[in-house]
């Protein structure tokens, strides 16, 4: 093996796309432009079962947010969870690089996209997570 | 010609702790309390639907016959969240209304003291030793915490958050208002679990469980049980008088899931599946919201019941704000909602609360709740959510005997 085992990474989760300019991509409905994240069967909106891939604009709003501080074992908290507005397309992710407290966090703030390492296994792959940051 | 019905009889347990009860115990409870109520017994009954979600596949109804009476009547399971309580009772008002039994009992049940936080299903101990995409979503681990929250309590208050987005910001304050009056709602009600009164500053300086809802803000996990006997108009007008006069009439009953809209998969959206429902019960009532003595909606967080103000049209679009610091809500208010003390105080068994709250309303029509009595009620709402979603929403109204 030539390839450096650190070099090896795996998104969170796969409508994350790494690289230099990492970003979410939807299965979008070509017939009536619905937007999922998730694999599709059919289309909630139409019915219809074709889908292409579109990219998601990496910038966008805060339509809500609430500040966790009690949640199930092992999920650290305190966290932001929160509803992005990109461009028209909601998406769900978490507030991160900025304190969690409403003093930092507001409805209708700035936010881009940001990657950080959720660590490497024991393969030598790293998991790569994302969030939103102020913009 | 579908059948009018009629609540014949109906009863809820004390909500609270109940350790020395099982599910069916507690459910048998109800049912006999209900059976009694409007003077019937199980051999009248032409159809049973029964409710309970933690043990959603343990055939709870038939359970339930082995203990109150196994007559060979149909059985019908049903799991709809939180509004698994409403989507039995609905499923019997279905049966009756159209003519296939005269008489049926509804059931909702849930032993859920000590339950704790709902919807987050946690992690594991330590990651994963090797990241391995799997599910929907191709995740090398558990997303809950990483990607937003699966929990309640935060579900729930985004929910209200983007009301504020959309109407203009919500102050924390206000949320913890809301949660103010239903536990001072909650003193006059023998019933709830929980019957004290907090101060504002109480609230407010509580835990934080996820902002803006603090601990007296979130609903009440506990024990508890409900059940109500349906009957057609026909059957009922062969009964007695008294029978007769205590029955309430259900003038809308409606069950309803959350239309596709953008981004309802990303953040559950509980506002028009409300909203929906609401519009074809005042249609199927002939009422409006004007006509209504008392509401008992689905508080299952302070966040949520701010936003089905709204959804239920007791204010104008965007106005729950308003309408609530207008007083209105409160017990002498305009529109008095949750004077049974909400979720928040009374407690939510998750499949009892659907038909606890039309208790309540029946409690009032009859002019026998006592010391929260609504003076001269004679139209009362109840609704209910169940995540994912399903509502459902029941209009009732005093008996014109």
């Amino acid at each position: 093996m030539t390839d450096t085992a650190a070099s090896a990474q795996v998104p969170l989760v796969n409508y994350l796309v790494l690289g230099d300019r990492p970003h979410l991509v939807a299965n979008q409905c070509t017939n009536c432009g619905a937007r999922f994240f998730d694999r599709r069967n059919a289309c909630a909106s139409c019915s219809g079962t074709s889908f292409e891939k579109v990219d998601i604009a990496t910038e966008g709003e805060v339509r809500s947010f609430t500040i966790v501080t009690l949640a199930a074992p092992g999920v650290p908290v305190p966290f932001v969870a929160a509803v992005i507005d990109c461009g028209g397309t909601s998406v769900r992710a978490n507030i991160i690089n900025t304190p969690p407290d409403p003093d930092h966090v507001k409805l209708g703030m700035r936010v881009r996209l940001a990657t950080y390492s959720l660590g490497t296994d024991d393969q030598g792959t790293e998991a790569i997570g994302f969030g939103f940051e102020p913009a | 010609m579908a059948e009018n019905v009629y609540i014949l009889g109906i009863t809820m347990t004390k909500f609270g702790k109940h350790p020395d009860k099982d599910t069916v115990d507690l459910g048998a409870e109800a049912a006999l309390g209900a059976l009694r109520d409007g003077g019937v017994t199980m051999h009248d009954m032409g159809i049973l639907a029964a409710g309970n979600l933690m043990n959603a596949s343990s055939g709870f109804g038939q359970q339930l016959q082995k203990q109150i009476g196994q007559t060979g009547i149909p059985v019908y399971n049903v799991a709809n969240a939180c509004a698994t309580g409403a989507t039995a009772l609905r499923t019997v008002i279905m049966a009756v209304k159209s003519g296939e039994v005269d008489m049926g009992l509804a059931v909702g049940v849930e032993k859920l003291a000590g339950a704790g936080l709902l919807g987050g299903g946690g992690r594991a101990k330590s990651d994963a030793k090797v990241w391995e995409p799997s599910g929907r979503f191709g995740a090398v681990t558990p997303t809950d915490g990483r990607i937003g929250t699966d929990a309640m309590p935060g579900t729930f208050a985004q929910v209200g958050m983007e009301y504020g987005h959309k109407y203009g910001e919500v102050s924390f304050e206000t949320f913890a208002k809301i949660s103010e009056k239903n536990h001072a709602h909650s003193t006059l009600n023998p019933l709830a679990a929980y019957s004290k009164r907090f101060t504002l500053e109480e609230i407010m300086n509580d835990m934080m469980i996820a902002y803006p809802n603090t601990r007296p803000m979130c609903s009440a996990n506990c024990d508890g049980a409900a059940a109500a006997v349906v009957v057609s108009e026909s059957k009922l007008r062969t009964l007695s008088l008294e029978q007769q006069r205590r029955a309430i009439k259900v003038s809308a009953s409606v069950l309803t899931t959350d239309p596709y809209e953008e981004a309802c998969q990303i953040l559950p959206n509980v506002n028009t599946l409300t909203r929906n429902a609401a519009k074809i019960a005042y249609e199927q009532a002939g009422v409006g919201p004007d006509d209504l003595d008392l509401v008992e909606l689905h508080d299952c967080f302070a966040t949520a019941e701010l936003v089905h103000y709204d959804n239920l049209m007791l204010c104008p679009e965007g106005g729950a704000v308003d309408f609530f610091e207008s007083g209105a809500p409160w017990r002498d208010g305009s529109t008095p909602v949750n004077v049974s003390g909400g979720l928040q105080s009374k407690g939510h068994p998750i499949s009892a609360t659907g038909i606890a709250n039309i208790w309540e309303i029946c409690h009032h029509l009859r002019g026998e709740a006592g010391d929260r009595q609504i003076e001269g009620a004679k139209v009362g709402l109840a609704h209910v959510i169940g995540l994912g979603s399903a509502c459902g929403v029941h209009i009732l109204e005093k008996s014109a005997v």
